[in-house]
């Protein structure tokens, strides 16, 4: 079968209560035989679904993929970018020897030039300025092993608080809503809970080209015997939207107040569980006053949606036995942002819907090991999902790394990206390193950013398997092994965690990223308060022994996982401490949750400002540890269309590509499939602009402008949808637009949620206008 | 009966506290959390003044609401402290004037806090439930605005003093 034609393949209809049937999927290169190539299994690595995956291998190079059949997760299927995207390993333009700037012109060097250059820069900067000076920017793409060593060597090496994730970009808002409602990070669901429920609401989740084989999954029980009902809230007639019962295809930045108006039915029509609420949540008196004038006929004019369409899809979720929620970049990346998801847990507490098969939610990640970001600290959390502003959880921290606790910053909550960035531009941080992410092309207002990257004050150390547009801002580039060439774990959206081996070498003398850490905190001289080297391990099993210290205990407890327990079993979902050594299918079954003031990662924060809620407060606010209620007013956002910018801009994925498309784009089915951008806009505007299907139209911002060929779709009138994908590596200078602009963080605007600090990329007006040829 | 005092003393340090808010934010126009939560703090300060609107005429008083724009000079003034924000946004000497400004919107917060207790008790004492439930729930969001200012300054002050 053509799975660009037809991504999500055949189906395999099944009726609730029954085990989802398997489909094996593979792809190898032309003219290779099965049955002669040496398998090594692994997860998918372009999505955060964390399909089973096996790697062929013939004469020392990747040749294929197939799906594995017993695994729980994905039954054996994959998706188009599983099943092409590896021919990224083996593409001829990766980065193989370091290269550092001399004259203005990157050059090819060795390791040990590139480092000591690093090393040498970085000890200069700590003793004139300190470690305010330095910042970290990692990924959503490196291995938990990865992960742990960079979040030891900055916080307890550098000693900066200054190191985030991409995530940041991606998965931010599901983390903290987590916090907020639950005390704890931690999806509570599990993707076996679509095999068991009743109804499934997917919340600005386009889950069809998110996670394709996730989608697999609903479909086949949608066009299945006792078929499961569908809401669907997003903007656009996704493939998703299309099987729905109930479409809201709601206006830009209104998620809350949508939220607020399903919230109210509920309790108007007491759907609700008083039992389960009584006796395991705080906060229901002040929710239900916040939203007491919230009726669908107050959001209706607000969301642009209709009453009764909004009445329905509140019966659908009070009126099902079971019920399954998941949330992603529509609601994450737009205003209120955190508010909104936190309503989305919210309506699974009032309805006691946790906990049991079939009733679950999963705020769902972007990328493959975001989930490791999270639990191990590097992006603004501390390792185990620890509380900052809990002097006894960093002291515990302190004793596992054996440091003193005022090495690790605990001052403030972790910088987060978008402030790192603005310490870049005003001067106060001169030396950042960024691993695995690009933030040239994925980063909003893109002008700017590109003016911070170009700043010669600023010390630019970029490790990367490609010479990406932020690769070419860089001072030292080092270059990286990546999946397939290392050993590791990672974990999924639904917290599975998958041992990934090593297949074959890297190419050239690329490394894996936990070795080029080690190698800078080994060059700095980082040492504990004993002398001894601060980083203590030497493989990825060695840090991964290490890491399950640090999870021991913690809600991510991987104390009972082991490499030889990962390859005997394939998958594990944390947590897997000495209770439950074999892992959880889901969290909260006796509404156990993770709230309790002394065990909590975080206290939380008043949702409209960010300001977080201090430890007196949160002990009066639950002093047994409940689940919280939390609620916010629906504000509007700050920028609206008007007349010059009349069109609400929201970015996106497409399935066929991944990020900023450095492994998609080479992989010549993918990058067939989706070659270059185009501009989405509804065929009421289309016709109002005198807009033909193709025609080139020009978009502005009052940031800047791209011009794109123009798709005609169902889209709501006075939207406008752009691919986030698309930058400069492959066209003109390789940085930056040479000519028209294409990218479209060129228009979006610098802002982000005040509680989960993640930008608001589906929040911006822009203008629209056809170009004359 | 002096509760209509009362009531113009609060009206009268909310809409101090919104204009310099958004003053603050046009100063910080490159630093876009200070920007965009300033704006976000205004809008809820000004809706105080409308929700004591409501009572004030009960007791005799008429209040002034204050215009998005401020005085006429204000969008001058506006255009001026961004365009300097602008010039300075690539230099870290901002940023001691940014804990100086957070300062000034904290004091002026607590003031305004203060004056939210004597209405409060005075409305208490006056037996006016309806007065006192608006009194209640202004308070609590300008202490939200309170706290912002002190969070925002710790979270700002380790790298403006040791950058």
């Amino acid at each position: 079968m053509d799975r660009i034609a037809n991504p999500w393949g055949e189906r395999t209809p099944y009726p609730r209560g029954v085990e989802w049937p398997v489909r094996e999927d593979s792809h190898v290169a032309d003219g290779i035989d099965q049955e002669q190539v040496d398998w090594f299994r692994s997860a998918s690595i372009l999505h955060s679904n964390g399909d089973a995956i096996d790697i062929a291998v013939k004469d020392g190079r990747i040749v294929g993929v197939r799906g594995d059949g017993h695994s729980r997760v994905n039954r054996g299927r994959l998706g188009p970018k599983d099943l092409y995207g590896w021919q990224a390993n083996n593409s001829p333009d990766r980065l193989t020897r370091p290269l550092v700037r001399e004259r203005g012109e990157l050059q090819e060097t060795d390791w040990d030039t590139a480092m000591g250059r690093i090393a040498a820069r970085s000890k200069e900067l700590l003793e004139q300025s300190g470690p305010g000076s330095h910042a970290f920017y990692t990924s959503g793409q490196l291995f938990l092993e990865d992960y742990y060593t960079l979040a030891l060597t900055v916080r307890a090496g550098v000693g900066t608080n200054h190191l985030d994730g991409n995530t940041r970009l991606c998965t931010a808002t599901a983390g903290e809503a987590l916090k907020e409602s639950f005390g704890a990070d931690g999806q509570p669901g599990s993707f076996s809970d679509i095999d068991h429920t009743d109804a499934i609401c997917c919340y600005g989740h386009n889950v069809a080209e998110t996670q394709t084989v996730l989608w697999m999954r609903m479909l086949d029980r949608l066009h299945g015997p006792n078929r499961l009902r569908l809401l669907v809230v997003d903007p656009r007639r996704t493939p998703v939207a299309e099987e729905a019962d109930v479409h809201l295809a709601i206006r830009a930045g209104t998620n809350l107040a949508l939220m607020n108006a399903l919230v109210h039915e509920l309790i108007a029509h007491d759907w609700i569980d008083r039992a389960y609420v009584d006796a395991n949540t705080v906060g229901f008196e002040k929710l239900a006053k916040k939203v007491e004038g919230c009726t669908p006929r107050w959001a209706a004019p607000i969301c642009g949606l209709s009453a009764s369409d909004i009445a329905a899809a509140a019966e659908l979720i009070g009126t099902t036995e079971r019920l399954f929620s998941t949330v992603l970049q529509g609601f994450y990346q737009s205003h209120q942002a955190t508010a909104a998801a936190c309503q989305v847990n919210n309506i699974h507490l009032l309805r006691g819907m946790l906990g049991r098969p079939g009733c679950g939610l999963l705020q769902m990640n972007g990328q493959p090991t975001a989930q490791n970001t999270r639990e191990t600290g590097a992006n603004g959390d501390l390792p185990g999902f620890r509380n900052w502003a809990n002097d006894s959880h960093v002291e515990e921290l302190a004793r596992l790394w054996n440091v003193e606790p005022t090495k690790i910053p605990h001052y403030g909550p972790p910088t987060h990206a978008m402030e790192i960035f603005r310490y870049c531009e005003e001067g106060s941080i001169q030396f950042l390193w960024v691993s695995a992410t690009n933030p040239a092309v994925s980063l909003p207002e893109l002008e700017r950013i590109r003016s911070i990257l170009a700043d010669e004050r600023l010390f630019l150390v970029v490790q990367d398997i490609f010479l990406s547009e932020t690769a070419r801002f860089a001072d030292v580039v080092v270059p990286a092994a990546t999946w397939g060439e290392k050993l590791g774990t990672f974990t999924n959206a639904d917290r599975t965690v998958h041992l990934s081996e090593k297949a074959v070498d890297p190419p050239g003398e690329a490394r894996p990223d936990m070795d080029i850490f080690r190698d800078y905190a080994e060059r700095m001289g980082f040492t504990d308060k004993d002398g001894a080297p601060l980083v203590k391990w030497s493989d990825p099993e060695g840090a991964f022994d290490a890491w399950k210290e640090c999870s021991r205990g913690r809600p991510c407890d991987y104390s009972a996982i082991t490499y030889a327990r990962l390859r005997e079993l394939h998958d594990i979902q944390w947590p897997a401490g000495d209770e439950q050594p074999d892992g959880t299918e889901r969290l909260y079954e006796e509404a156990d949750f993770w709230a309790a003031p002394d065990t909590c990662e975080a206290y939380g924060r008043d949702l409209l400002t960010g300001a977080p809620v201090d430890e007196s407060e949160y002990r009066a606010l639950n002093p047994e540890g409940r689940a919280i209620l939390k609620a916010a007013d629906y504000v509007p956002p700050h920028e609206e269309p008007d007349d010059e910018h009349p069109f609400e801009l929201g970015t996106g994925r497409t399935v066929y590509h991944f990020h900023t498309r450095t492994k998609t784009a080479r992989a010549p089915e993918l990058q067939a499939a989706a070659p270059e951008p185009w501009v989405e806009l509804s065929d009421a505007d289309a016709e109002t602009l005198g807009v033909h299907d193709g025609d080139l139209v020009e978009v502005a911002s009052a940031r800047g402008s791209i011009r794109a060929p123009a798709r005609i779709k169902d889209i709501r009138p006075g939207a406008v949808f752009l691919p986030f994908h698309y930058g400069y590596w492959d066209s003109g200078n390789g940085r930056s637009p040479d000519g028209d602009a294409h990218a479209a963080n060129e228009l979006t605007i610098t802002e982000w949620d005040p509680a989960s600090k993640q930008p608001l990329f589906k929040v911006g007006a822009v203008s629209v206008t056809k170009v004359e040829t | 009966m002096k509760l209509g005092l009362a009531i113009e003393q609060v009206a009268s340090a909310e809409r101090e506290l919104a204009e310099r808010l958004l003053a603050v934010g046009e100063r910080h126009r490159t630093d876009h959390d200070v920007h965009h939560l300033t704006r976000t703090l205004a809008r809820m300060e000004r809706g105080h003044i409308d929700a004591l609107a409501r009572h004030a005429a009960r007791y005799g008083v008429e209040l002034d609401r204050g215009s998005d724009d401020g005085s006429p000079l204000r969008p001058v003034a506006k255009a001026a402290r961004e365009k300097g924000a602008e010039l300075l946004g690539r230099r870290p000497e901002p940023g001691l004037l940014l804990l100086r400004d957070l300062r000034e919107l904290h004091l002026l917060a607590s003031g305004a806090s203060l004056d939210w207790v004597a209405l409060g008790q005075g409305a208490q004492a006056a037996k006016d439930p309806q007065l006192l439930e608006t009194v209640t729930a202004c308070h609590e969001e300008t202490l939200r605005t309170l706290k912002w200012t002190t969070y925002r300054l710790k979270e700002a002050a380790p790298q403006v003093l040791t950058g």
